[in-house]
């Protein structure tokens, strides 16, 4: 049995390159505090990412990495993963990498459930590359290549991995560190792909894009924690919720209006209604955080190996000389 | 006049027994014979060429097979867009190509007919069913008048037979509907030229009791149609003889047929078993490489994974995932496909994975001509990356070399690191010959060996000879390490931006490609080793074609040589030195000239290119008709 593992085993020789101040300092020092709770050796663990900023990251870990091409790495990935089902395989992506380029990889891996850690850190805006708005930017964002504001209209990370069905989805905040780590954790333990979104603030290119879920002094009025099991609370005093009216959600204070607590929703990661609906909050409604959705199915690995498996116990392992015999074979003397 | 086929099929035991009626027909020798299969996509001319192939192939005769498809799954019947073709040439000589033109065309409609005539020689056999050439199929088909009784067909000797109604006589009572009927046809010609050509019916017998086991009455009527068709060119008058075409000496061995899709999935699976690794596909259908996913999916047991991806880029991507795992990562695409990969390749030269990309080439730009053969895509092999991004080329010649071939790439990109890619084109893919079984002993050996020592582990450290740098694969300890695409340093392939690095490792690179061709066996000539008055040099599915050519050429007393190349990057050593003693050197390629730059350009040979871009073969006389005049200055 290995000694116990700490934070430093994670930590690899290289000097750390993103601008001072990136949200993804945070971001990495918490993979870094987390990875050794999971009790596994670092050389059974591999980053895969593909390019942008975020995609550097791999780098920085003390385990195996990958940084591959744009948009590609789920697919880089899957190679890996279904041969090597011993690994515990993660994918880093940006919200340019992910669901732009690389967008038809995303759905497909997602749907496949491939079983991979995907952390696509959306500070919706092309770092790397200088500023250009993003698949996630808001309609209207002025960038170097939107002078005039976008037209474009954007992705939401949480709805496109939903509408994959993907069988964990979840979203956690570069600077919400413990909660960042729970999220971490959840998706690790998680049997399949487990998406998990980290706003992360690029303050060069779109800095305070997530202001009002991340700033101290107005984040608790503006966040709402997901807990399986429990209403849908949020605001420093704890004094807002969500209720139902009729088809469409709404925040009610509790204690006023007749509001209380158990008129509140109550979450169910396993209902995807539910996580649809959530996903869609935006301002006004409070900006939801934690898993939105998790449910188990059969991972794309295990039965693609199960397959291979089977096979073999079936029809004994392959036999080069019978197959080269297959069909009609005459001799010549 | 026409025997009632019940009682033929009655009659019908194993061939060689005579009919029943008359004396036993001569049969007249014959060397080698040409036929052309050509009837609507829904006639099963694909499997009437087959069956007929592998009797050939049980006869002992060498051959030599050419499908065309159509490229619209389904054209409206009768029309000319809608005829399938199957060429099939069976000889008692080596023989090289499927043949120029059919001595021998079997036109199961007017549109088969018109789309094949410009292709037939005077005096060939025209075989044709007389009944389908009703007013409205020949409308259909664009003619004017019947050519059956316009005397068009004149300088033709054409056999009118009544394929439906005998047919339909050969299935009388068993309660088939008219459709079930037709669709036996074919049996009936395959049966008639079998007789015609003495070949052994039980390999066509024993193909239709598999294939029909589940449904016994489709068998029956398969298996009635097909010996009806057999006595009624032993019983009828319409064939006077019956033509015999002896086995050819060939070497010694166990023989199978095969195409070069399966040579090239079963030269896979070897190198895998060889190397004792498992093998992962990554692929997205295309016409016309998907074969070789369907082959391969159904080998799970040894271990084989096959991953049908969301595109190309996809599929090359995930074997470069699994062979940074460890395992064989080969992906297999055409023309279009091969753009879209090219990024991910580019990935995998930096990172030095080993990694196989196939490219069955097919007639382009853009979807161009699917079912079609082209070679145009050797400039994009070579030189469709960014950067420099050398990558060793192989090309295989033959159905049966696509074995061989995609072995060897295997080889190679374990032993050098690196990725290989592998051409074929859709004529090598679907066309078959007989392929001597190798002894897979003798196969050479595929090492494998991952780096497990970490004392003094560098990700880019190189094998002295070879300049490979280790395979060190997830889960080894001590040995984690970051790869990726951007400039590494030297030996420890941390991020460098220093530009004397970034020149150093291309040229490491560079010199790691161009080292194979220490173990390229020497340049073969066929001719005149030393020197002549002309030298065809040529890559890829003409192989056959040009090497008939000039063997027809110098068997006229010409000083004409062929030489042939596997390898295209890097090419043999010794090739420009050989090329030089050659006071003509012509390089002839179904493209605009793609090699013909290489060879200009690396070696400054001043050759002309004989060029061909119709999504068809060479035909051998139209080879030697340029080598002649060629040689007549
Ligand atoms: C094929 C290709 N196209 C374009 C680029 C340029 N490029 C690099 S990163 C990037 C966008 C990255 O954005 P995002 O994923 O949001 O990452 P961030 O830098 O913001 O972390 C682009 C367009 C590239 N490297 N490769
Ligand atoms: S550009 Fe933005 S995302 Fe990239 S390193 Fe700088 S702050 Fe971070």
């Amino acid at each position: 049995m290995a000694t116990a593992l700490n934070r430093k085993d994670f930590v690899s020789d290289q000097e750390v390159r993103w601008c001072p101040g990136c949200g993804d300092y945070a971001i990495l020092a918490q993979v870094q505090k987390t990875m050794p709770e999971f009790g596994i050796e670092p050389h059974k663990v591999v980053f895969i990412s593909g390019i942008g900023c975020s995609s550097r990251f791999p780098y920085y870990m003390n385990t195996y990495g990958f940084h591959t091409i744009h948009g590609r790495a789920p697919a880089i990935a899957t190679g890996l993963k279904v041969t090597r089902p011993d690994l515990d395989v993660w994918v880093v992506t940006g919200d340019g990498d992910g669901l732009s380029i690389g967008g038809n990889h995303l759905i497909h891996v997602l749907r496949r459930n491939v079983d991979l850690k995907i952390l696509l850190f959306n500070n919706k805006i092309y770092g790397l590359t200088k500023g250009q708005y993003s698949p996630t930017s808001e309609v209207g964002k002025v960038t170097k290549s939107t002078p005039a504001g976008s037209v474009d209209f954007p992705f939401n990370p949480i709805t496109v991995a939903l509408g994959t069905h993907a069988t964990f989805v979840a979203r956690a905040i570069d600077v919400e560190q413990k909660h960042l780590g729970e999220m971490l954790k959840r998706a690790h333990q998680h049997r399949g792909a487990s998406f998990l979104e980290i706003l992360q603030n690029c303050n060069i290119f779109n800095d305070g894009a997530f202001n009002d879920v991340s700033d101290k002094g107005i984040k608790a009025e503006h966040q709402l924690v997901l807990e399986h099991g429990k209403p849908l609370i949020f605001g420093k005093n704890r004094d807002k919720g969500i209720r139902m009216n009729g088809m469409r959600p709404e925040v009610v204070v509790l204690g006023t209006n007749g509001a209380s607590e158990k008129d509140l929703v109550v979450h169910d990661e396993s209902n995807l209604s539910l996580a649809f609906m959530l996903g869609n909050f935006e301002p006004p409604m409070p900006t939801p955080v934690g898993v939105f959705y998790a449910v188990s199915r059969p991972t794309y690995d295990a039965a693609m190996n199960q397959q291979l498996e089977e096979s073999q116990a079936k029809q004994g392992a392959g036999s080069l000389a019978k197959l080269m015999l297959k069909g009609d074979t005459w001799s010549v003397s | 006049m026409a025997v009632p086929p019940e009682a033929a099929a009655q009659t019908a035991g194993s061939q060689g027994q005579a009919g029943s009626a008359g004396a036993e027909k001569p049969h007249l020798k014959r060397d080698r014979v040409v036929i052309r299969f050509a009837g609507d996509s829904g006639d099963g001319m694909q499997l009437t060429g087959m069956q007929f192939t592998a009797e050939s192939a049980l006869a002992g005769n060498d051959i030599a097979t050419l499908p065309d498809f159509p490229a619209e799954i389904r054209a409206p019947a009768g029309t000319l867009a809608g005829v399938s073709g199957f060429q099939l040439n069976f000889s008692s000589n080596e023989i090289f190509t499927a043949g120029d033109e059919p001595n021998v065309l079997v036109a199961m409609n007017p549109a088969a007919l018109m789309a094949n005539l410009e292709d037939i020689p005077p005096n060939a056999v025209v075989i044709v069913d007389r009944e389908a050439f009703t007013d409205a199929n020949l409308k259909r088909a664009g003619y004017n008048s019947n050519p059956l009784t316009d005397h068009s067909l004149d300088k033709f000797q054409v056999i009118q037979v009544d394929v439906t109604k005998l047919t339909t006589l050969a299935t009388h009572g068993m309660g088939l509907n008219n459709r079930a009927v037709f669709r036996c046809r074919n049996m009936f010609v395959l049966g008639m030229l079998s007789w015609l050509y003495q070949r052994p019916t039980q390999s066509t017998i024993q193909y239709l009791e598999t294939r029909f086991k589940k449904t016994p009455d489709v068998l029956e009527a398969n298996l009635r149609t097909f010996k009806a068709g057999f006595n009624y060119g032993e019983t009828t008058e319409m064939f006077a003889s019956s033509y015999e075409v002896p086995a050819a000496k060939i070497k010694p061995g166990l023989y199978r047929n095969i195409t070069g899709n399966t040579a090239t999935a079963l030269g896979f699976v070897a190198a895998a078993v060889k190397a004792g690794r498992p093998l992962f596909l990554g692929s997205y259908p295309i016409t016309p490489a998907s074969d070789v996913l369907h082959e391969l999916s159904g080998l799970k047991n040894f271990p084989i994974y096959t991953f049908q991806a969301e595109d190309e880029i996809a599929g090359v991507s995930s074997a470069i995932g699994a062979a940074f795992g460890g395992a064989i990562g080969i992906t297999t695409t055409s023309g279009p496909g091969m753009n879209l990969k090219e990024e991910a390749i580019g990935l995998a030269v930096k990172v030095e994975l080993p990694l196989v990309v196939t490219d069955i080439q097919r007639a382009g730009p853009s979807t161009g001509m699917p079912t079609k053969p082209e070679q145009a895509d050797l400039l994009m092999a070579m030189y469709g990356r960014h950067g420099e991004s050398p990558i060793p080329i192989i090309a295989a010649c033959t159905p049966a070399d696509c074995f061989e071939c995609a072995y060897e790439a295997v080889r190679i990109a374990i032993k050098y690191m690196t990725p290989v890619i592998l051409m074929t084109d859709g004529q090598l893919a679907n066309g078959a010959e007989p392929w001597l079984l190798p002894d897979i002993e003798q196969l050479p050996p595929i090492k494998v060996e991952f780096r497990t020592d970490p004392n003094g582990f560098l990700p880019y450290s190189r094998d002295d000879e070879t300049l490979a740098r280790p395979w060190a694969i997830p889960g080894t300890p001590g040995l984690e390490h970051r790869l990726g695409g951007i400039t590494g340093e030297n030996l420890t392939g941390n991020i460098s931006y220093s530009p004397a690095n970034h020149e150093l490792m291309i040229r490491i690179r560079a010199r790691k490609v161009a080292g194979i061709a220490q173990e390229i066996p020497p340049t073969q000539v066929f001719g005149d080793p030393d020197g002549g008055d002309l030298v065809v040099l040529g890559w890829g599915s003409t192989f056959g074609p040009i090497r008939e050519a000039v063997k027809q050429v110098r068997e006229k007393g010409r000083k004409v040589s062929h030489i042939h190349l596997r390898y295209l990057n890097p090419l043999p050593k010794d090739l420009a030195e050989r090329l030089r003693k050659f006071k003509q050197v012509m390089v002839a390629e179904m493209n605009m000239g793609q090699l013909l730059k290489m060879i200009r350009a690396d070696y400054l040979i001043d050759a002309f290119g004989f060029n061909k871009i119709q999504g068809r073969p060479f035909k051998v006389s139209e080879l030697v008709t340029r080598i002649q005049r060629a040689l007549e200055g």
